[in-house]
């Protein structure tokens, strides 16, 4: 199937702006299912809001544009009652860590399989550039005109910290290994975590003076490294990009299904 | 395995928002933006058909359509 089979096409060309990496996710998401084989029917795929929340609109799979911050409590509710469909969260920065902070470390907590996209432009992009708690310190937004000075989450510590069972890490420049990430953690059974780093030439790159999204997307490749990478050991201050962890612990829809077992016998 | 050659590059003029993403990214400086800031393929015979273009447009409005292979030849 080519890519526009699983497009909305009639909403398109997509509300993102010129340039904005989200784009180049949503391409890369869709070839890891195209990759996957995966049918239309057996995808769900829940936002909450913002930017990147748009997505769902876009992909041609059932889809649930739910409550800011809230699309991995909905997306539990869904795989709780169909098991067997694959669950998809594409998030922002904001939605997934700020506002739905609580049910990301609680979704993976649970181990469930759900696979959470976390696209990274490090801003709030629509509702005008407010920072985010994945900006970092020294960084100029709208609600701060003299730089941050708050420190951001580490996803991929978070997750792994939290109990998910696959975490990776890729950007918007890197997009065949995005898609190859995607792809595992979409098969992972558990709770997966893939960061994908993506530009918001509008918003961040206009403000901290990044220039235009190929000036960005460079940035992407200069600013970060392969996991076990000899330019990571040389320069620790790289951003990593890999596969941080891929175990397998007890999954939740499993195990819920073991108590309903063994409550029916009475 | 032979060489890829490249049918068509079809770029969709509806959805392309002008970026440059793939004239800046392109190995072969095949792509190049018209007046009107939309891709246009300007150098065809130079494309490798590495899908890169492809692969990063953000508004999906690319698709390198690759010539299938001719046993005869």
């Amino acid at each position: 199937m080519a890519v526009k089979d699983y497009l909305r096409e009639r909403y398109f060309p997509h509300m993102w702006c010129p340039g904005c990496g989200h784009g180049t996710i949503l391409n890369s998401l869709i070839r890891a299912i195209e990759d996957l084989g995966l049918d239309k029917s057996e995808i769900v795929m829940t936002s909450g809001i913002g930017c990147s929340a748009r997505i769902s609109g876009y992909v041609d799979f059932h889809s649930l544009h739910t409550l800011h911050g809230r699309a991995l409590a909905f997306a539990t509710g869904v795989k709780l009652s169909r098991p067997e469909l694959k669950v998809i969260v594409p998030m922002g920065d904001g939605d997934a860590l700020a506002i739905g902070g609580n049910h990301f470390i609680h979704a993976a907590r649970r181990n469930i399989d759900i696979t959470a996209v976390v696209m990274n432009n490090r801003i709030y992009g629509m509702t005008g550039g407010q920072f985010s708690p994945l900006s970092g310190a020294g960084v100029k937004a709208t609600t701060a005109p003299y730089k941050t000075i708050d420190s951001n989450f580490d996803v991929v510590e978070l997750a792994k910290a939290a109990g998910a069972t696959f975490v990776a890490r890729s950007t918007a420049y890197h997009a065949q290994e995005a898609t190859g990430y995607l792809k595992k953690a979409i098969e992972h059974k558990g709770f997966s975590v893939v960061e994908i780093l993506s530009q918001c030439p509008t918003h961040y790159g206009r403000k901290n003076k990044e220039g235009d999204a190929v000036s960005m997307l460079e940035l992407h490749k200069t600013n970060t490294a392969k996991l076990g990478s000899k330019a990571l050991e040389n320069n620790p201050e790289l951003i990593a990009r890999g596969v941080f962890l891929d175990v397998d612990r007890p999954e939740y829809c499993q195990e819920y299904d073991k108590i309903i077992e063994q409550a029916s016998k009475g | 395995m032979s060489k890829k050659k490249l049918r068509e590059l079809a770029i969709n003029r509806d959805w392309c928002k002008g970026c440059g993403i793939c004239v800046s990214f392109c190995p072969k400086k095949v792509l190049e933006l018209d007046s009107k800031d939309k891709a246009v393929a300007v150098r065809p015979e130079d494309c490798i058909c590495c899908k890169l273009c492809e692969l990063r447009c953000p508004d999906l409005a690319i698709e390198v359509l690759i010539e299938q292979d001719k046993e005869d030849e």
